[in-house]
């Protein structure tokens, strides 16, 4: 048996890549095998875990969610993609978990933001420097095209006040807080606890420096919401805004998601 | 008089609204939200609610930046 782009094959002594790629793709110029790129003539052994790609080819939706399938246990993938998630600001936070939520095939993302990316928020938000000058949400909707095509993504450019929020978020699933500005995060969670109780919510304070890891830590406010960070490290002069420990926050919350999209947290039933 | 705030036992003076107690503590209306007695204030009551005797108060503050 050999394992061909996650697809288990019979195996023959003296097999190549060049045969598979006949059979499988017959443009493939990419030859991967346990881990390592090889040339097409190179034969295979037993075991072996292999991947025939064609550069630059976009898989299919189901290919993408076989990938997907192939590293997520089962269940897991088709709750995913039948969910949809908002992000509320795409900057340090947002920006990240906008990406992890893609990369794990979430079904759909709303995303609301209406600032330009600038050369000082490279040093932590998802953007890149030739995307400097658009706004976030269409630079960011560009790279999730990137990472996973079949993600459906609807942009908000828009900035958002307190009764916008039951409004713009009432169609999703959970709904990420990632703002910048603490009377919008306070402005917010009121919102959606007076307004939008059948939505999960997850959102932040004290996501600034580099203070110790173990600080930034995911707190149930309420049943389905929740707050991450270490509520004390406000952006400041002396304590700004940095990937790492932006990131931990980040890829809490978006874990957090996850576990409530899954009914991970047994106390969790809102609506 | 007696109320209770994030689990804590405070003296305040009869009468305080909640918007005192709030800046009483140090913070910052605008970033903060209140629960009363179960219930989620909107921003404008912070200004005319009137705590009482063993109110139940659940403030939940937000600092800046993401």
């Amino acid at each position: 048996m050999i394992w061909v782009n996650e697809k288990p094959q019979p195996f023959r002594r003296g097999m190549t890549l060049a045969e598979l790629a006949s059979a499988i793709d017959p443009g493939a110029d990419i030859f991967i095998v346990n881990g390592h790129p090889v040339s097409a003539t190179t034969a295979l052994q037993v075991g072996d875990h292999c991947w025939v790609w064609r550069r630059g080819r976009v898989p299919s939706a189901a290919e993408m969610g076989q990938l997907l399938h192939a590293r997520h246990t089962p269940g897991v993938q088709e709750r995913l993609q039948a969910s949809a998630v908002g992000i509320m600001g795409l900057g340090g936070l947002g920006s990240l978990v906008a990406v992890a939520l893609a990369r794990m095939g979430i079904g759909a993302l709303l995303l609301a933001d209406y600032d330009v990316v600038e050369p000082t928020n490279l040093n932590r938000q998802y953007y890149f420097l030739e995307q400097i000058g658009q706004k976030k949400v269409t630079a960011l909707c560009e790279t999730l095209g990137r990472v996973n095509p079949h993600v459906a993504v609807t942009c908000l450019d828009k900035r958002l006040v307190e009764e916008d929020i039951a409004k713009e978020f009432t169609g999703v699933d959970a709904l990420v807080e990632c703002f910048d500005d603490p009377a919008m995060k306070a402005a917010s969670l009121r919102a959606v606890l007076r307004d939008l109780s059948g939505v999960y919510y997850v959102c932040s304070s004290g996501v600034a420096g580099y203070g110790d890891n173990a600080l930034i830590r995911t707190r149930r406010l309420y049943p389905g919401v929740y707050l991450v960070g270490d509520e004390e490290s406000a952006a400041a002069p002396g304590q700004g805004l940095m990937a790492a420990r932006v990131g931990i926050a980040a890829h809490q919350q978006a874990n957090q998601v996850v576990r409530l999209l899954l009914a991970a947290e047994k106390e969790d039933e809102r609506g | 008089m007696r109320i209770v705030c994030n689990g804590m036992e405070r003296e305040v003076a009869g009468g305080t609204l909640l918007a005192d107690f709030i800046r009483q503590l140090g913070l910052e209306l605008e970033t903060v939200v209140a629960e009363c007695d179960g219930r989620i204030l909107k921003r404008e009551e912070y200004e005319t609610h009137e705590l009482h005797e063993g109110s139940r108060v659940e403030l939940i503050r937000f600092v800046g930046g993401g």
